[in-house]
């Protein structure tokens, strides 16, 4: 995984080098200090020597303050390097997300894509920052403190042979303890979060059924059983403390007592005896800080994963078998043979030998019940899915033998769930052709009958819609969706059910503009109200993933049971809304 | 570090000053204070394993001059027991206190998070209407965690480093007063650094969050709407828009951290260049005759050991700070307006032999509203609207003067565009809203004598959209009725023609509905929905857009079963599709939070209206 995250750091390894190399000469400089120090006490106060103590003070000071200097550059270059890498990585995963077919989007979910490009880059970046400094320093700390120990006294270093695996031990012990408890800890605050979760979305539901008394005890028990958890998990952290503390004072008893001996037998000096205890604490809290660090990267290795499963996901749909130099001539549709399925692992098809011609500038009607595959089925048109067998012809030519710039220019999509972005509504509908001018907004607002609410809007086409669209109505944004399709100016124009929302007379408004304005696109219409289909050149009845019939509404309802039941069970009942 | 609000140092904790920090802080306590003997003892373990540690640097002195260098190490081996004992002692201590606080934090945080839940079961429907449930959410997560993180942490370590601090102070003093000068000036220039970086930090650092948010909400927005990116071939645009974020919020972070992070290494080294001047003058010293070896040692370890709590304190005023803000947004929920019930008239069983009642715990079919008086009067399901007036805005008014009725066993149903006040309507008969003016009675007693329990008992409601809950699919219908029995739940579901679809999961009544119920189809949560409703076997029934998502071919086959379900109730019918309403008593046409139009199906046609309009649209079709 590191080997994948790796080249992200480009533009910053120089600063990632010179940021280690700081940190390694601030903890350096750190720790030849107490050496100097011993000669201070040893030599200078030994001999009575004022001019060596004030030599060695100067060299102290000077000592000190390049560390200091170090230091402070090791945390810039630290952030800028991290930080840097953050941007870098943020960004490919960000553009690699760009080149993901739905089917890829659909894999991950939402969701998750948006924790794995914001959370999850934002620990990883944070890893590399103040893993820069201190899991460089820790290590250098330990060792150069080893090594100074041990010239002061290869004797008095044995003691580190009992206290470092004493110290490894009682860490070890509490980190493999603890990290079962933590993943448990992480289970029940899941538990819990869900139920909330889950009431503040169903608060209605709670509340016509009166079911307050039982949500909150569902809730105090899985409340009790986190807490039961945290108590634990916490309780044994609180362990570290104590035993390094523990292992600490007893080194530093166990130093001076051999230690005294030694200075008493005049093989050692009192000023080498403090020095080495300053090591003794600098090599038992770096240990410490190596075992804090390592908690925390398990957690950030998690993060770095699942952005490596973004990176290293494959888009299912590319340009490989395209001719950039082709674009799509005429709104001519055909289906050969056409079968798909979403999960490729499972044995039923989605779609099963599709067949159908549609002939340029056409209006096609889809219709059928919930989890037929009408969507499904259009979806293959501008490529969002890719046909697991058979072809897919948009004028003349297979679907993958357009880049996919030039296909979806040409076949414009209304969504079923549909987004606009926050930004105007004349900045909303550009998105369909960036040059738009105000004439061409208007026409395609009046085509789609967008126009009539747009104009009531106190600042008009430049009323500020929210992000996801939610200050306007269930009706209007389907309508602006719908406008947005039109300025693109395709050949094919889908939509997918985008006018169930809209009232009966506005969608025949719709329908009637299409058939005057888009002469020549291609309309294909899904749309559960036979009134919106009825008149179309062609209807496709789709059922379960076949194509049930095909024809034009008399002829359907001559040859075709599901359509007379549909129509029938219409009959009876008008549909309202707006 | 006098002043609460001069936090700041590395961590990265955010900056977000609570806005009323004394009211918070108190309100915080009476948590906390519940558990004052165990308060009483952390602080006792505190002091000694503070004093220990200080005590036990002290004994380096006694142990080199007295012992050491004169060779006594008889004494020394005295020394060096009574050493070990209060260093463990110091280590007992520390284990203990933390341990302590371990227990007081999660109990008051489970405790603090029961109590949020609690109170926002009480808290009326307008409250979720202004709150967006993200943000409720995060109350329930990131702030109980950073409250749980100080109670934990901050506390104790801010008790603990003071301790620390002032007695290092001490033994400083007590030890060598010239020294203890040098380390007062090194001390001032620790706080000035504090002071300086530190306010850098908190600009920058806002800095950063601005530029982090940007980048995370626009991220958000795209990928949401990235089948629409694609579907309208803006990836190029969509990649230009995040680099231009992306790079503002790099040079913002990389400002922030490296002030945040320059803090320790400044600190640390400072206190090393106090070292330095220490050992220099405290040489000087000793060859003056003025200081000893000994003494020097245990200096030293002071000087080590004197900017940590410094260090400790600038961190944990952060935490602190971030953590008064959570409760404060956790008190804010706790302190709103919880739903009121002033009604007293409760729903009881009855039994009823001619025309008396007589209350019972026994399933009769019969139910009777109890007066707080004791006077029963029977259920029956009679509605009234008396000239009712209802914005959800004092200012903006959605009902206007509405009156209507609905007798016993009545199917009333309501037609009309969206926005047109159809579900407001409803809302209203169960009280999840009160009304401005006007009288709403249910079997002629005002709806707001009833008690809410009572009222919305009395009512099944299947609503436009449906909730699920995690868990079995007969643990979802059997949320009408907690005591149904399986046979029930399995009647109450092919009833709505749910029986089948059931069946066909693969662990059938028993398969398990996660994420609510995203595995199953929006016409089969309706379903569920459906029979959710049939269990609970209210006496008035309210379908808003129950059956919406069930395609036409579906809904004729649940007719039957809806039928059968409406049965001598009275039901309120909202429904867009007008065959599902065309067998009503009586149709009411709403537009603009007025009713425009009422009659049956075939008075409405004949009246040629806006009803007859809708139906001849129909028409036109044929």
């Amino acid at each position: 995984m590191l080997k994948k995250l790796a080249p992200y750091t480009k533009g910053y390894r120089k600063w990632i080098l010179l940021g280690v190399l700081c940190s390694v000469g601030e903890a350096v400089f750190e720790l030849l200090l107490p050496l100097v120090m011993a000669d201070i006490v040893d030599v200078g106060i030994a001999n009575g020597d004022r001019a060596y103590i004030l030599s060695k003070g100067a060299e102290m000071i000077a000592m000190s303050l390049v560390a200091l200097f170090m230091g402070v550059c090791a945390a810039g270059l630290a952030s800028k390097a991290g930080m840097g890498f953050g941007a870098n990585l943020r960004k490919a995963e960000y553009d690699h997300v760009q080149e993901f077919s739905f089917s890829n989007i659909e894999k991950f979910s939402t969701a998750s894509l948006i924790t794995r490009l914001t959370n999850d880059v934002n620990a990883t970046q944070m890893t590399l920052m103040m893993g820069m400094r201190i899991i460089v320093r820790a290590p250098v700390m330990m060792i150069t403190a080893l090594v100074l120990a041990i010239t002061i006294s290869l004797r008095l270093s044995r003691v580190f042979l009992v206290a470092i695996p004493l110290l490894l031990v009682a860490v070890g012990f509490v980190i493999k303890k603890v990290g079962p408890m933590f993943t448990t800890l992480q289970e029940r605050t899941d538990d819990v979060n869900l139920v909330v979760q889950e009431d503040l979305s169903a608060i209605r539901v709670v509340k016509s059924y009166v079911r307050e008394n039982r949500e909150k005890e569902k809730f105090s028990q899985r409340n009790s059983r986190l807490k039961a958890a945290s108590e634990k998990a916490f309780g044994f952290v609180v362990l570290n403390m104590p035993l390094m503390m523990l292992v600490i004072f007893g080194t530093i008893i166990a130093v001076m007592w051999i230690g005294g001996h030694q200075v008493y037998a005049g093989i050692m000096g009192s000023g080498e005896l403090i020095s080495f205890f300053t090591y003794v604490t600098e090599i038992l809290i770096s240990l410490l800080m190596v075992s804090m660090v390592m908690m925390m990267l398990t957690r950030s290795i998690a993060c770095g994963r699942r952005i490596v499963e973004v990176l290293d996901e494959k888009p299912e749909i590319t340009d490989e078998q395209a001719n950039p130099a082709l674009v799509v001539a005429d709104g001519s549709v055909t289906f050969d043979h056409v079968y798909f399925k979403y999960n490729k692992k499972t044995d039923a098809w989605n779609l099963e030998d599709i067949n159908l011609s549609i002939r340029s500038g056409m209006t096609v009607g889809v219709i059928g019940g919930t989890g037929s595959a009408k969507t499904t089925l259009v979806s293959l048109i501008p490529r969002l899915y890719e046909a697991t067998e058979g072809a897919v012809y948009v004028g003349g030519h297979n679907v993958k033998e357009y880049t996919m710039e030039h296909l979806r220019d040409a076949c414009a999509m209304v969504l079923q769930k549909n987004t606009l972005f926050s930004g105007t509504i004349r900045e909303n509908l550009r998105w369909g052709n960036e040059h738009a001018t105000d004439e061409e907004i208007a026409a395609a607002c009046r085509a789609a009958c967008a126009d009539e609410f747009i104009d009531k809007m106190p600042e008009g086409y430049d009323t500020h819609i929210e992000q996801g669209g939610t200050n306007v109505s269930g009706g209007q944004k389907p309508r602006l969706c719908i406008a947005r399709a039109i300025l693109r100016n395709p050949k094919v124009l889908i939509l997918d059910d985008s006018t169930s929302a809209v009232d009966t007379a506005t969608d025949a408004r719709i329908r009637r503009a299409f058939a005057e304005d888009l002469k020549d696109t291609t309309k294909i219409i899904i749309a559960q109200r036979i009134a919106s289909v009825c008149e179309a050149d062609l209807i496709v009845v789709m059922d379960d993933g076949r194509i049930a019939g095909a024809g034009t509404h008399e002829e359907l309802m001559k040859t075709n049971e599901i359509y007379r039941d549909v129509y029938q069970s219409q009959l009876e009942g008008v549909s309202i809304d707006g | 570090m006098s002043r609460p609000g001069g936090g700041h140092g590395p961590g990265g904790h955010g900056f977000q000053k609570p806005k009323n920090l004394g009211s918070t802080v108190k309100k915080l306590m009476a948590y906390i204070g519940r558990y004052k003997a165990a308060l009483v003892l952390v602080a006792l373990c505190l002091v000694v394993s503070s004093a220990g540690s200080i005590a036990g640097s002290y004994l380096m002195k006694p142990v080199i001059n007295d012992y050491i260098l004169p060779g006594d190490f008889k004494g020394l081996l005295r020394m060096l027991i009574l050493m070990g004992a209060i260093y463990g002692l110091s280590a007992l201590c520390s284990f203990a206190y933390a341990r302590i606080m371990v227990h007081i934090s999660q109990k008051t945080v489970a405790q603090l998070r029961q109590d949020l839940f609690d109170k926002l079961q009480s808290l009326p429907l307008k409250y979720f209407d202004t709150h967006q449930s993200g943000d409720l959410m995060s109350r329930f997560t990131n702030d109980i965690d950073t409250v749980s993180e100080m109670i934990n942490n901050s506390f104790a370590s801010l008790i603990s480093s003071s301790l620390t601090f002032i007695g290092v102070i001490a033994m400083m003093f007590y030890l060598n007063w010239i020294l203890t000068l040098i380390s007062v000036v090194f001390l001032f220039l620790m706080l000035m650094v504090v002071k300086t970086i530190g306010g850098k930090s908190r600009v920058s650092y806002k800095r950063q969050q601005g530029a982090l948010g940007a980048v995370n909400g626009y991220v958000e927005e795209m990928i949401e709407g990235q089948k629409v990116i694609k579907v309208f071939n803006h990836e190029k645009k969509a990649r230009e828009s995040f680099d231009v974020l992306n790079t503002e919020y790099r040079d913002a972070a990389t400002m922030a951290n490296t002030y945040a992070f320059s803090m320790m290494p400044a600190m640390g080294n400072l206190s090393k260049i106090d070292y330095a001047v220490t050992c220099c003058v405290g040489g000087l010293l000793a060859i003056g005759g003025m200081f000893d070896i000994g003494g020097l040692a245990a200096y030293l370890t002071y000087v080590k050991q004197f900017s940590q709590p410094i260090t400790q304190i600038s961190q944990q005023v952060n935490t602190i700070l971030a953590a008064v803000a959570g409760a404060e947004r956790i008190f804010d929920v706790m302190e709103a307006q919880p739903e009121s019930d002033e009604g007293k008239t409760v729903l009881v069983r009855v039994r009823k032999e001619g025309e008396t009642l007589t209350e019972t715990d026994v399933r009769t079919g019969h139910w009777a509203w109890k007066k707080p008086d004791g006077r029963l009067t029977e259920l029956r399901g009679d509605v009234r609207f008396d000239h009712v007036v209802f914005g959800y805005n004092e200012d903006k008014v959605v009902l206007n003067d509405i009156s209507l009725f609905a007798k016993p066993g009545q199917k009333i149903a309501f037609v009309g565009s969206t926005g047109a006040g159809k579900t407001t309507i409803t809302n209203l008969i169960n009280r999840f809203y009160d009304i401005q003016s006007g009288t709403i009675t249910y079997d002629g007693i005002n709806v707001q004598e009833i008690a809410k329990e009572s009222l919305r008992r009395s009512l099944g409601v299947v609503l436009q959209d449906t909730h699920l809950f995690t868990g079995t699919v007969a643990d979802n219908i059997r949320y009408g009725r907690l005591n149904a029995t399986d046979e029930e739940v399995e009647a109450a579901a092919k009833l709505a023609n749910a029986d089948a679809f059931i069946r066909h999961l693969p662990n059938g009544y028993q398969t398990q509905l996660k994420g609510d119920g995203g595995n199953l189809s929006q016409g089969e949560r309706q379903l569920l929905a459906i029979a959710r409703a049939a269990v609970s076997d209210p006496p008035v029934l309210i379908l808003d857009e129950a059956t919406s998502s069930i395609d036409t071919r579906t809904e004729k086959l649940i007719e039957k079963g809806m039928d059968s379900l409406m049965e001598d109730r009275t039901v309120f019918v909202i429904a867009h599709r007008l065959s599902t309403v065309r067998n009503a008593k009586a149709i009411l046409v709403l537009e603009n939070g007025s009713i425009i139009e009422r009659g049956d199906h075939l008075q409405l046609i004949e009246e040629k209206g806006r009803y007859y309009q809708l139906y001849t649209g129909q028409a036109e079709l044929n």
